[in-house]
């Protein structure tokens, strides 16, 4: 799987710089170092020193480094206050579970867990790869995990504390559910099926009735309680639909295999010939086999959701009273606190600027594209970036009167108001359950009262019409391709969170798009810059920061080795000393700047005997946007621009992208109301964006779509995440739900068309038992054959 | 007749002990990590 998190790998049409001489990857992490150098900096020579130092120097020769996972570079790590995560065992130690960061291959698993292995009282030290997650367990106290944690991090890898939710453990728990009704209905399938062969063969007349009596009493015997057990997620739902006065695909299902057990457990008892014990265990073992299936796909996408999320989760440096600061969780912080926002640091709580001055880029919260001036007095919101000097913030009521709360509301509004997507099998088995059960008593009706056959007989017609109609097929068919279009979603970057986005994907007909970090990137861009030597050199003292325009500037830079010997002024920039004296990177005033140069979020590089020279930034649109807008209108959507920003920009990017439809200066409120008004229109749309101001918005859509660096709320709200630079991936989905939507049209036309053909037949009574068997399993086989036909093509 | 019935039996009781392992390794969590199932075997050697 290609790596988590944005790979920014951004190309930007300047002059390349001269790259460095003799360019060498480091020995540990991989990245370019200084000429002549094995190490890029002392944190990748003490991680390589740790590992040899544990003859696990193996680890190198067996890695393969992914270009798209994050370097394995050790970085100055947050504090966690892990102690609040730790658990306590039973036998008396203690567990924590950590979400991983900068997992490669299967070396890292095997690197982290032989590491651990060799630490004094560790019980468990395990690294789940599927789900990227370590689960650690230890004797001794639980202060230890900061010890161990700590050991990890030093190699590279970035941990943070993950909580297991109860939703998350009620979705393992179906999960294994489903797996055992899987394997209790295969054996009982298998079993059963080998009886019926026996039976069938023997109406040749080669085996006694006595006989044939014995393996029916076996067959039942082993059907009954299978069909008890495995059926449970089918009665469960169909109850709970027919409680509610509904109907679903589960109510035929339940209906056919439990009167087909019982009818032939009549007839196993009154000794007559046919029993279809095998095609109701048959039957829950396919269908078993796609909710299995489907519910893998789509834990697996929910599960890389979270990992998402918790990665980006920081905590809060809390000023104490007496002056000293301590790192809590976003929520342990109460009001009135005053926090410490460092350079280059994400506000992590709403509150107003007490002491310090400095410059905010606030694009995940409002839209606004441009860094706004912050100075002690104004309000700022958890999520903005501080691109300037440290400052403290009061911490302000976390209740009804927050941006968050004020979005949190909007949200549940617009979930309301929204009408419940009923999904395509669902409005298939409306019209097909009550059809196929008249059906089944009218054959009933017919032979008992007109044909006058026996009542067991008129039964028994009325039954085999049931399983002939029992909807395997028609049951399979969308979960079939919503399987396979998931796992091709996933691969292409998309998480499907939403088991009907698919489905209401297909229906779009509007995509509107949020501007500020939807269109355009997460990071300002590189805008103005006159000197590609300058660039390399800037490049290379920014390399050591984590300030936004420092990593924009690297990034502008391609590949240059980090200096190592850079010195960082917090709030002010960066200096190095060289031969010929003193190199500065940073703020105006810090690098003496010329005051008359342009407005907005710059850099300044000053170099001994040179004169300072200014990095102008500006907001970039994704490198594909123009493609993607492009694709999306040749596939007929209609698309509009609603954007939090200022007119001038929008107007620019939307120039820029050719749509004519958009609107500026738009607050949440609007965004909610333009949305529900085209969707009162009768139009579909799909709304993508990734603020905080979007989400209401994302929430009104009839479905929505956020890039993996939204804000928190968006990425919860929205149906879909998708990850990397760019924006290919909404066509992708927008592509494969089209394909996936007629490719299941198909499969119901298949299934019911089947239906149509053996009807007659069952109610003219001359279906038997091996003519029932035969025709479900092949139709079975023709709809997951044709769903697999979405994996070929690879046009999107 | 007889050799059936015991045939029948012992055919039940082997699928029923393969259905059983199969729920012990369920149970053990030995479905819980198929990735990392995949690339542990080319490590473990200790």
């Amino acid at each position: 799987m290609a790596g988590l998190g944005p790979a920014m790998t951004a190309t930007l049409d300047l002059p390349l710089p001269p790259t460095a001489p003799a360019e060498t990857a480091c020995a540990h992490c991989g990245l370019p170092t200084p000429a002549g150098k094995r190490f890029c900096c002392p944190g990748c020579e003490a991680a390589f020193g740790i590992i040899q130092g544990l003859g696990l120097g193996r680890y190198y020769q067996q890695r393969l480094l992914d270009i798209g996972a994050r370097a394995l570079r050790p970085e100055p790590a947050e504090r966690w206050d892990l102690a609040r995560h730790v658990a306590a065992r039973p036998d008396g130690g203690f567990e924590l579970t950590l979400a991983v960061d900068g997992l490669q291959c299967g070396a890292c698993v095997w690197l982290i867990e032989s590491v651990l292995a060799k630490q004094p009282d560790i019980l468990a030290g395990r690294v789940n790869m599927t789900t990227r997650r370590l689960h650690l367990a230890w004797r001794g106290v639980a202060a230890d995990a900061d010890r161990l944690v700590a050991g990890i991090e030093a190699l590279g890898y970035r941990l943070v504390p993950f909580d297991m939710t109860a939703l998350n453990a009620a979705q393992d728990r179906k999960g294994r559910m489903l797996l055992r009704c899987l394997a209790v209905a295969g054996f009982a399938a298998t079993n059963v099926m080998l009886m019926s062969i026996a039976i069938w063969a023997g109406e040749s007349g080669i085996i006694g009735p006595a006989t044939v009596a014995l393996l029916h009493w076996v067959s039942a015997l082993i059907a009954m309680p299978a069909v008890a057990y495995a059926g449970r997620p089918f009665f469960g739902s169909a109850f709970a639909a027919l409680r509610q006065g509904r109907t679903n695909m589960d109510v035929p299902i339940s209906i056919g295999v439990l009167l087909v057990t019982g009818m032939s457990l009549v007839q196993t008892i009154q000794r007559g010939a046919d029993t279809y014990f095998d095609s109701a265990v048959t039957l829950l073992f396919f269908l078993l086999i796609g909710r299995v299936l489907d519910h893998r796909a789509r834990g697996r996408a929910r599960a890389t959701a979270e990992q998402l999320l918790t990665l980006r989760m920081t905590d809060v440096a809390v000023v104490q009273a007496d002056g000293t600061v301590r790192r809590v969780a976003q929520e342990q912080v109460a009001e009135g606190d005053r926090i410490l926002v460092a350079s280059g640091e994400r506000i992590g709580v709403d509150g107003v600027v007490e002491t310090g001055a400095t410059s905010l880029d606030a694009s995940l919260v409002t839209g606004e594209s441009l860094p706004v001036a912050a100075e002690p007095g104004t309000a700022v919101f958890a999520g903005s970036l501080n691109l300037g000097a440290t400052v403290t913030v009061r911490a302000t009521a976390t209740g009804g009167s927050t941006l968050l709360a004020e979005c949190v509301r909007l949200i549940e509004a617009a979930e309301t108001r929204r009408g419940r997507f009923v999904v395509l099998a669902d409005r298939v088995a409306r019209r097909y359950a009550p059809t196929v059960h008249v059906c089944a008593l009218s054959t009933f009706l017919w032979w008992f009262f007109v044909a006058g056959v026996p009542i067991g007989q008129a039964l028994l017609t009325a039954t085999s019409v049931l399983i002939i109609t029992c909807p395997c097929a028609l049951a399979l068919a969308v979960p079939a391709v919503q399987v396979i279009a998931t796992g091709r979603l996933f691969h292409g970057g998309i998480l499907l969170k939403s088991p009907t986005a698919l489905e209401r994907l297909a229906d779009v007909d509007t995509v509107v798009f949020d501007k500020t970090g939807t269109l355009t990137e997460p990071l300002l861009a590189l805008a103005e810059c006159r000197d590609a030597e300058a660039l390399a050199e800037a490049a290379a003292m920014a390399g050591c920061s984590r300030h936004p325009l420092a990593r924009s500037l690297v990034s502008a830079a391609g590949r240059v080795a980090p200096a190592s010997d850079v010195t960082e002024h917090p709030g002010q920039g960066l200096s190095r000393m060289t031969d010929a004296g003193e190199s500065r990177l940073g703020s105006r005033a810090f690098c003496g700047g010329s005051e008359r140069a342009a407005a907005g979020p710059e850099l300044w590089l000053s170099r001994p005997g040179r004169a300072p020279m200014r990095f102008g930034f500006d907001e970039r649109l994704r490198t594909d946007a123009v493609q993607t807008v492009d694709r999306l209108r040749a596939m007929g959507l209609k698309l509009a621009l609603l954007s939090g920003d200022r007119p001038a920009q929008v107007e620019r990017i939307a120039a820029a992208l050719g749509i004519a439809d958009w609107r500026a200066g738009c607050s949440p409120v609007d965004k909610v109301a333009l949305i529900e008004a085209m969707g009162a229109n009768g139009g579909k749309v799909l709304m993508v964006g990734d603020g905080l101001n979007d989400s209401p918005a994302l929430a009104a859509a009839s479905v929505s779509a956020s890039p993996s660096t939204a804000a928190d709320v968006s990425q919860t709200v929205a149906d879909l995440v998708f990850q990397g630079a760019k924006l290919g991936p909404v066509a992708l989905a927008l592509n494969t739900a089209r394909r996936s939507r007629s490719v299941m049209r198909q499969n119901l036309v298949l299934s019911i068309g089947y239906n149509v053909l053996m009807v007659p037949l069952a109610v003219c009574g001359w279906v038997s038992p091996w003519l029932a068997a035969a025709a479900m399993s092949s139709s079975s086989l023709l709809v997951m054959a044709n769903s697999l036909r979405l994996h070929g093509r690879t046009d999107a | 007749m007889t050799i059936l019935l015991f045939l029948l039996v012992v055919s039940l009781i082997i699928a029923a002990l393969g259905l059983a392992a199969f729920l012990w390794s369920l149970r053990t969590g030995q479905y819980d990590d198929l990735d990392g199932a995949a690339n542990r075997i080319l490590f473990d050697d200790d």
